[in-house]
């Protein structure tokens, strides 16, 4: 039997001792009428019987190949990078794989000692003081960044938190799942159609709406991959007394300046998703969320936080600190309902800055600015190729298109190309972004070679225009 | 048995009160309550200023163990904390009724004083809780 | 006495380990940092330095699996935790999983590079669907706070909806009630959702104290969440009346499928009466616990919360495999993640439940429930005491150790550290917070007898080590990599970054 390694012997012993004549007899508590007839339609009979591994393992290879490996320029949140060979044989030892949340801390210094190390390069990677041990992903990673910002900022008494619609459009539609029912209002911000970055002008205008707010949000990059202000908007938001969430791009910040030295206060909270750092696309999971803050913020941080003390022996080692603010102790009162990190995932990213480190990740980083502006300028050869919001960007950013997004889009797939993602069929919530305005995103990290790079350029080029004369030819028929 | 002042009042959720010469009243918790809290963390202290109602939660004291909020006994506005609290939360645990106060609070309405428990009613509180 | 005979060192940290002058990495692309820097504005580019681990290859492998030598898991020891299910993770999961085609996939590839990985996603929603009896499942949330999140946001969607749709016949509804054994997770969630808690109380049997039900039932009732069989290890066994009370008030049930094991293909929630529950598929289907996380659980719902199911969903027509979104399903309480959730966590899921099937699920109740009675049985014929002796054990049961407490001085907590010295992982101490020192216990079904006969041997002679020498107990462990830690210093002064002190 899978993974059952009784003998039929020891069964009848077992029942024996439990004084029981069949193994149905020890659910006699449930009642009858409660029970599944297996022998009835309205059993388990959908679901087919158990197979053999090579069955299973031959059936999987069928749907993973079906998927195959495209030659990817999406981004919107998941990057493409090269994740080094040893990562995963470490990440996923059994030791790692099939252990337990660290609570019996004697038995985890393994985890733990991970976890502190995590912790300590996401903290210094952002500038801040402390970061957790992790959270599910980016994107409910900002809405409990957006919680705790409303809980730590007393001051203001406000529950209004400001939006840029340069924040991803699924980002926003998944902090607002998570926060309507908590009395918070997420109050939007028009984005600069010049240049695809928050409108400072709007965002003033919003305050005169009512004067508190609780936090502003600045990503960075933005989610059209272009830069946004962030020491002019951090130090702003910090004159009328808000917080400031820094969302950011974790391999960006290799180059760019980290939140905790955004303006004259730097920014209060980071947050962000770090898969960037060594986690597969995988379609979106499992990612990892990180968050970091101020130290004087610390015990609104949500979710688990290791620290290091000692033993009775006074030798170093590593526990799960400050656990009276989680749900376990606090049940209705905790910071959030939060149980779990994403241990496995926070190992990976572990591993990952220690095979890189600071060279490495620059590297990264510098080698996605470079592949991006190497794409820019063979797109730029088209005159049907636009860039609405310009090219001061990471390692993302906008084209206009003169044909249907879609229709482009289907192309490259037959092509075995994801050419980016488009924005009209996004911003769903979004009033910046005109539906007929053929906007693509495109991302270009690290792993794009040069004759990628080309091929990918002339490919989107040809069936731009090919796409355009049909529509033309059509035209003209009609 | 536990260590209660006869000079005070008391709370059900173990806190103690004493009536000042000034007429305010300063808070802080048991000894009972703070023996079963174990060793204290961090202390969040009210601001000074903030109005709270009876058994409004004020403040929240955290051991390794647990995390509990302080219950306000009575009606009024925070006169003044207990700011050594915040870097030397084990106060609490050497002697909760001197150096562990937490707050001092100016009552709205004095006659609701009356309400709180004696010293011997508390004892048969907390005695009847260990059962 | 124990002694240590190796005395084992503490592994230094990573940043011990660093020299900022190291270039050993062949993991990056050569290029000219300055160079493409020039492409980024003045002002918004690093001034800070970045201090991450400069280590070679081969000390960075070393580092990270002598750290993991120094964690309990599954494959190493036994782990009788209750409430949490570790049973064993099969490797095939893992490695059919993480095939190119499933890691390399974009979340927004277009749908017809997908339908591998959607077709997998549609099988898993159906094979939930039918094991649990509900009528639609959403695969998205990310663990199983965030299922139990979703739950109560659904239900509260479905209130908020009648309101709108009957402002004078609808109540207000702002109560959930809980029980008094329930995990933290629950109330914490309830209060997340803009609810009231109501506690009630369990009898001394572990059932629900039906009176004290009737009398907080009311108009003001939303919903209950319950767990069954309940964290205290026993079927809830009057499930059925209590639904019809909650129903008849016009309140929902949330059913939080922590102990999914102890039923699956035995009873559905679905036929209890829930109308929306969470599974947890690091516990029932096997998915890594991996140190704490990715955990996965997915949610299922009755006919009435249909509409209001998180999106996305996988839907199948004519020409294949899409995606449902908000589009399909307008009173959908959202999104929960940026895509649909722990995809990676889903297949290992999904390809458990394949090579279980049917027959397989069915024998997983079956074994871990003969397990847990066995092992019940033996240690209450070997004098320990049972906090619910009269009932039948479901996956799980509660051991309480107060007559060692008071005999010997040594509580769970000491018991618990003590068989980590004989390399058995604790079982869960002090919860569920009723039962005085007690152990939840929980063999799961992948145990063998041998291995339930050696913990209970252990555990006797644990007890026999409290009687004569108890301090063998209070001082424990001694023999793992560190003693027990000082948790008072850990919170009061805060060590939670290794640069923070030095910047």
């Amino acid at each position: 039997m899978p993974y059952i390694p009784h003998t039929p012997n020891e069964v009848e012993e077992m029942l024996r001792v439990i004084g029981a004549e069949s193994i149905d007899d020890l659910f006699d508590e449930i009642p009858q009428e409660l029970r599944i007839d297996l022998e009835k339609s309205t059993g388990l009979n959908p679901i087919p019987l158990g197979k053999s591994e090579m069955a299973v393992q031959r059936q999987l290879s069928e749907k993973a190949m079906l998927d195959g490996t495209p030659l990817c320029f999406a981004g919107g949140g998941a990057y493409e990078h090269h994740i080094p060979a040893a990562l995963w044989e470490l990440a996923t030892r059994g030791e790692f794989y099939s252990a337990y949340t660290p609570y019996q801390a004697e038995a985890s210094q393994g985890t733990l000692q991970v976890i502190y190390e995590f912790q300590s390069m996401i903290a210094n990677l952002t500038a801040m003081d402390v970061s957790n041990a992790s959270l599910y992903d980016g994107a409910s990673g900002l809405a409990e960044a957006v919680l705790m910002a409303v809980r730590a900022n007393r001051k203001a008494k406000s529950k209004r938190i400001l939006m840029p619609e340069s924040v991803s459009p699924v980002y926003r539609q998944v902090v607002e799942t998570i926060v309507k029912n908590q009395g918070i209002t997420l109050e939007l911000i028009a984005i600069d159609q010049t240049t695809g970055t928050i409108n400072r002008e709007h965002a003033q205008q919003q305050l005169h709406n009512d004067a508190a707010f609780a936090a502003l949000v600045i990503p960075q990059p933005n989610y059209f991959g272009s830069l946004e202000e962030v020491h002019q908007l951090t130090d702003w938001a910090y004159k009328q007394g808000a917080l400031v969430i820094a969302q950011v791009n974790p391999t960006a910040l290799a180059l760019l300046a980290a939140p905790g030295n955004w303006g004259e206060n730097g920014a209060d909270i980071a947050v962000g998703e770090a898969q960037p750092l060594g986690i597969p696309l995988s379609s979106g999971g499992p990612y990892i969320g990180f968050i970091a803050c101020k130290q004087k913020l610390v015990r609104q941080l949500p979710g688990r936080i290791v620290g290091r003390t000692v033993d009775l022996d006074d030798k170093p080692g590593f526990t799960l600190t400050l656990q009276a603010r989680e749900q376990h102790i606090r049940r209705s009162k905790a910071t959030s309902n939060i149980c779990t990190n994403q241990g496995l995932l926070a190992t990976a990213v572990t591993l990952y800055l220690s095979f890189l480190g600071t060279d490495g990740l620059q590297k990264v980083a510098a080698s996605c600015v470079a592949n991006t502006q190497k794409l820019i300028a063979l797109l730029e050869k088209s005159p049907e190729i636009k860039f609405p919001f310009g090219k001061t960007v990471f390692h993302e950013f906008v084209v206009q298109l003169d044909v249907s997004v879609d229709s482009v889009l289907e192309r490259l797939a037959e092509e075995d190309i994801v050419g980016g993602i488009n924005l009209s069929q996004q911003q769903v919530a979004s009033q910046s972004v005109d539906a007929n305005k053929n906007q693509l995103l495109i991302c270009v990290t690290e792993t794009k070679t040069e004759e990628e790079l080309r091929f990918f350029s002339e490919t989107l080029i040809a069936i731009c225009s090919e796409i355009s004369s049909l529509s033309n030819s059509e035209g003209e028929l009609s | 048995m536990s260590d209660i002042p006869q000079e005070l009042k008391y709370t059900a959720s173990h806190e103690w009160v004493r009536i000042e010469d000034d007429g305010t009243l300063t808070v802080g918790i048991t000894e009972h309550a703070q023996a079963l809290l174990g060793d204290m963390v961090f202390v969040e202290l009210p601001d000074v200023g903030d109005d709270f109602e009876a058994e409004q939660d004020c403040a929240v004291l955290e051991s390794v163990k647990a995390a509990s909020d302080i219950y306000c006994p009575i009606e009024g506005q925070i006169v003044a904390v207990n700011e050594e609290l915040e870097d030397a939360p084990e106060q609490i645990n050497v002697n909760a009724y001197h150096e562990g106060w937490i707050f001092r609070i100016q009552p709205v309405n004095a006659d609701h004083i009356d309400e709180l428990m004696g010293p011997d009613e508390y004892a048969e509180l907390v005695e009847s809780e260990s059962h | 006495m124990s002694k240590r005979i190796i005395e084992q060192n503490a592994e230094t940290l990573i940043f011990e380990l660093s020299d900022q002058n190291r270039r050993s990495s062949s993991l990056a692309p050569d290029i000219d940092i300055n160079d493409a820097c020039n492409n980024l504005p003045e002002h918004l580019q690093r001034k800070k330095k970045l201090q991450l681990p400069q280590v070679g290859e081969l000390q960075v492998v070393r580092h990270y699996t002598r750290l993991s030598q120094k964690n309990f898991s599954i494959d190493t020891h036994f782990y009788p935790l209750g409430s949490c299910t570790m049973k064993y993770n099969p490797r095939v999961c893992n490695t059919q999983a993480q095939l190119a085609g499933f890691t390399s996939r974009h979340p927004m590839a277009h749908s017809s590079m997908s339908q591998g990985v959607m077709s997998c996603m549609f099988d898993l929603q159906n094979m939930l669907m039918e094991a649990t009896g509900m009528k639609q499942v959403s695969l998205t949330p990310m663990a199983g706070a965030q299922g139990e999140f979703a739950g109560i946001a659904m239900i509260r969607a479905y209130h908020d909806h009648n309101k709108e749709l009957q402002p004078d016949k609808e109540p207000e509804r702002s109560e959930i009630i809980v029980p008094d054994a329930a995990h933290g997770t629950n109330p914490a969630t309830a209060v997340m959702s803009g609810y009231k808690v109501k506690e009630i109380p369990t009898n001394d049997q572990g059932d629900i104290d039906i009176d004290a039900l009737e009398k907080m039932i009311g108009p003001q009732t939303a919903g209950i969440m319950l767990t069954n069989p309940s964290t205290l290890g026993v079927f809830e066994r009057k499930i059925k009346l209590i639904a019809d009370m909650i129903h008849k008030a016009g309140g929902l049930l949330y059913y939080d499928g922590a102990n999914l094991n102890a039923i699956l293909g035995k009873v559905k929630p679905g036929d209890m009466g829930f109308d929306v529950i969470h599974m947890n598929l690091h516990k029932t289907f096997s998915t890594p616990h991996g140190g704490g996380g990715p955990g996965s659980g997915p949610i299922g719902v009755s006919e009435r919360l249909q509409p209001f199911v998180p999106v996305p969903i996988v839907g199948r027509n004519e020409q294949g495999y899409y995606w449902i979104t908000e589009k399909q399903l307008p009173l959908s309480i959202g999104r929960l993640s940026a895509w649909m959730g722990n995809v990676g966590i889903l297949l290992r899921a999904y390809i458990y439940a394949l090579l279980l099937g049917r027959n397989g699920m069915v024998r997983v109740a079956d074994f871990a429930t003969l397990n847990a009675n066995y092992l019940l049985k033996r240690l209450m014929e070997a004098d320990f005491e049972m906090a619910f002796p009269e009932r039948r054990a479901s996956n799980e049961f509660i051991l309480t150790l107060r007559k060692e407490a008071k005999e010997y001085g040594t509580t769970a907590m000491d018991f618990a550290k003590r068989l980590l010295d004989y390399g058995y992982h604790a079982p869960t101490t002090y919860f569920p917070l009723l039962v005085p020192e007690c152990f939840l216990i929980e063999p799961t079904e992948t145990e063998s007898r041998d291995d339930l006969d050696a913990f209970v041997e252990t555990l006797i002679k644990i007890r026999d080590e409290a009687e004569q020498s108890p301090n063998l107990l209070k001082d424990a462990p001694f023999e793992l990599p560190v003693r027990r830690l000082d948790d008072v210093k850990a919170a009061r002064e805060l060590d939670l970054n290794f640069y923070y002190s030095k910047c």
